[in-house]
């Protein structure tokens, strides 16, 4: 089967280089980034 | 075409498959560590096993802790990392055809990974590094314990390295036709998640050491527990990946499985890729820092995409197997093909015992835990031990164990002494780990903490204490965690025999594990033409009814917190 009339899906399960660079991303920003942002942002306690 | 240097290959006497020398060695050394590590982990376990069932309360205080310590680091960081980095080598080159990428590289990893966990158990058995296998920020420890686990975390990223290194050589070499096999596809999968946790952990670690060190000021907590989380519980899924390829890899070597559908299981390996690592937010339900929408968004809606792909695996594997044994003519009603199954055949009954614990006990208890309401309920009690000693122990180190049933004839080419002790050593762990993950739950229920030396609060002012049912419990967790030593006892003499002492098979086949004969020939069409698998459809619903009781059960639990009259 020539590469073109691969299945856009199956392209993508062909494609470590892809997947490696989506599955670093998508958690680090999901988790990470906002997860980070969130802390950052965070106004500190009034103490009592 | 493959890729091999001169006499750098043999061919494997059994499966005919070529084996590449170099990785060969690799797997072989990563092996070895690896259970010397799982030893000193299980001799860990039933200590405390014996500490924290009351009856016995077997240890002081400042031991616990310091076991406790030891335990996690060389069963979940060492035991595991080890043994896959050798299952990666083992995957991306004789399931590829291809040599590995270089020696240099993997003397490098695997040194500084020995040297860190030799590091790391050092400091922590002489006392310097009681601070249990998360290391909680403001807890310090000796900066040789954070330096050794940053030894282990870039030695193992070094080891993926190479691994994709191969993958990437294989490519070009034409080593092979197509599409890369199905195990090979989840051992991508496992190391792409190894590449996220790794960074995690450098990026926590580095700044952690230095504070050690007395070099910088001493890191948030709050972000210390964030970036933390993306280490510790990022590693579980590279466990969880490599575990359903090993899956897999057993099912087809024990009964001839052969995948249902590639484009189905690859896409759930991709699922796992894109979203399984988000759940790490499940640690951080009760932290004040983050907020609901973060925590709501990263432990459910788009971790259930990963959950799905557990599920896809869940039916798919043992549909497979099911589909396998039907077309050997073990067709009779809805469980024939089940109790037909090679049960005798210790890689078998590993993989499939790993299966039913992982899928009913960690994945339902899983899924509850996880969600943000129910965990106020659960979080820091003996549930979630309870929870991943199913997961990772009974579901990811049992499989392993499976596999290595397999890696000492096939890879070390000795045979296993003993073999009707091989025969039951699966049942006798899987047993004790159920009753040891039960036990743990419902004592857990009871609002019994984890990481606790004494829940009788001996000479407190104010009575404290836990009533005689669980009592009982944590009695079941004790004798489980007993009986699961012997298992994991066995496994390590019988292994270490055969290694060390076993008749060497070179030269010839491997003495067979049974494997289910064919009672059907070739042509008998009606048997082998037969794709349906109503026994695991079965399964699955019991599956789904058990989790749906469950989970009910807990919501309804949460309501008796408060009460509104
Ligand atoms: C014979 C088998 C095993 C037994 C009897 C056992 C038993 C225990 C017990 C009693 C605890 C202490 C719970 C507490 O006091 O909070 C514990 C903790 C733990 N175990 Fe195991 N275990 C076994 C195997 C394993 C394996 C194979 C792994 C990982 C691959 C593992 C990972 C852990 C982890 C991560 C902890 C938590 C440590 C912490 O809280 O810092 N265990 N185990
Ligand atoms: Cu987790």
């Amino acid at each position: 089967m020539s590469q073109d009339k691969k299945h856009p899906l199956q392209k993508l399960l062909d494609n470590p280089w892809l997947l490696l660079a989506l599955g670093v991303l998508i958690p680090v920003l999901s988790y990470t980034v906002w997860g980070w942002v969130e802390l950052a942002t965070l106004a500190p306690a009034a103490l009592p | 075409m493959s890729n091999h240097l001169e006499n750098q290959v043999r061919t494997c006497d059994t499966t005919g498959l070529p084996v590449c020398l170099t990785a060969q060695k690799f797997i072989k050394l990563n092996g070895v560590f690896a259970v010397i590590f799982l030893l000193i982990g299980a001799i860990a376990a039933v200590l405390l096993a014996l500490t924290r069932w009351p009856a016995v309360h077997l240890l002081d205080a400042q031991w616990y802790y310091r076991i406790l310590t030891a335990h996690g680091m060389n069963m979940l960081i060492f035991w595991i990392l080890f043994i896959e980095v050798a299952i990666l080598y083992f995957a991306c080159t004789t399931l590829l055809n291809s040599r590995l990428f270089s020696k240099k590289i993997a003397w490098v990893s695997f040194v500084m990974m020995l040297v860190g966990a030799v590091m790391v158990n050092v400091i922590v058995f002489i006392g310097k590094a009681d601070v249990l296998m998360t290391s909680y920020i403001p807890l310090l420890a000796h900066p040789v314990f954070y330096l050794g686990i940053i030894l282990v975390a870039v030695g193992t990223l070094i080891g993926v390295y190479n691994f994709f290194a191969t993958v990437y050589i294989a490519k070009r070499d034409k080593t092979y036709d197509g599409s890369v096999p199905l195990v090979v596809f989840g051992a991508i999968a496992a190391a792409i998640i190894a590449v996220v946790t790794l960074l995690h952990g450098a990026v926590v670690m580095i700044p952690t050491f230095t504070w050690s060190m007395g070099w910088t000021a001493q890191p948030d907590p709050g972000w210390y527990r964030l970036i933390w989380w993306g280490l510790g519980h990022q590693s579980q899924q590279v466990n969880v990946c490599a575990m359903v390829s090993v899956w897999y890899l057993l099912a087809s070597l024990t009964t001839g499985a052969k995948p249902l559908n590639q484009a189905v299981c690859r896409s759930a390996f991709v699922l796992y890729i894109l979203f399984i690592n988000l759940a790490s937010a499940h640690h951080l339900l009760v932290d004040p820092g983050v907020g609901a929408g973060w925590k709501i968004w990263n432990t459910s809606y788009a971790m259930y995409l990963a959950v799905l792909a557990s599920m896809i695996h869940g039916f798919t594997v043992p549909a497979s197997v099911e589909i396998a044994q039907r077309a050997k003519g073990y067709v009779r009603g809805l469980f024939g093909w089940l109790t037909n199954a090679p049960w005798k055949n210790p890689g078998f009954s590993a993989f499939f015992l790993s299966l039913v614990i992982f899928g009913f006990i960690g994945g339902i208890t899983g899924v509850t835990l996880g969600t943000q309401q129910i965990n106020i309920l659960a979080h820091n009690t003996l549930r979630i031990p309870g929870h991943f000693h199913a997961t990772v122990v009974g579901g990811t180190s049992l499989a392993f164990m499976g596999l290595i049933y397999y890696v000492v004839p096939l890879i070390f080419q000795r045979e296993f002494y003993a073999r009707s002790l091989a025969i039951i050593q699966p049942y006798i762990f899987g047993i004790g780990i159920v009753m040891l993950s039960f036990g743990m739950s419902f004592a857990g229920s009871a609002g019994v903490p984890r990481r606790h030396w004494d829940v009788e609060f001996t000479g407190a002012n104010l009575a404290a204490g836990f009533d005689s049912g669980t009592h009982l419990w944590l009695g079941v967790m004790g004798i489980g965690g007993v009986l699961a030593f012997i298992g994991l006892l066995t496994f390590i003499l019988l292994t270490v025999a055969a290694v060390f002492f076993g008749k060497s098979n070179k030269g010839r086949a491997m003495t067979p594990w049974a494997t289910p004969k064919t009672l059907v020939t070739e042509g008998d069409v009606d048997a082998t033409e037969d794709h349906r698998s109503p026994g695991t459809m079965t399964l699955v619903i019991i599956l789904l009814v058990t989790f749906v009781v469950y989970y009910f059960a807990n919501w309804l639990a949460l309501t008796d917190v408060w009460h509104v009259r």
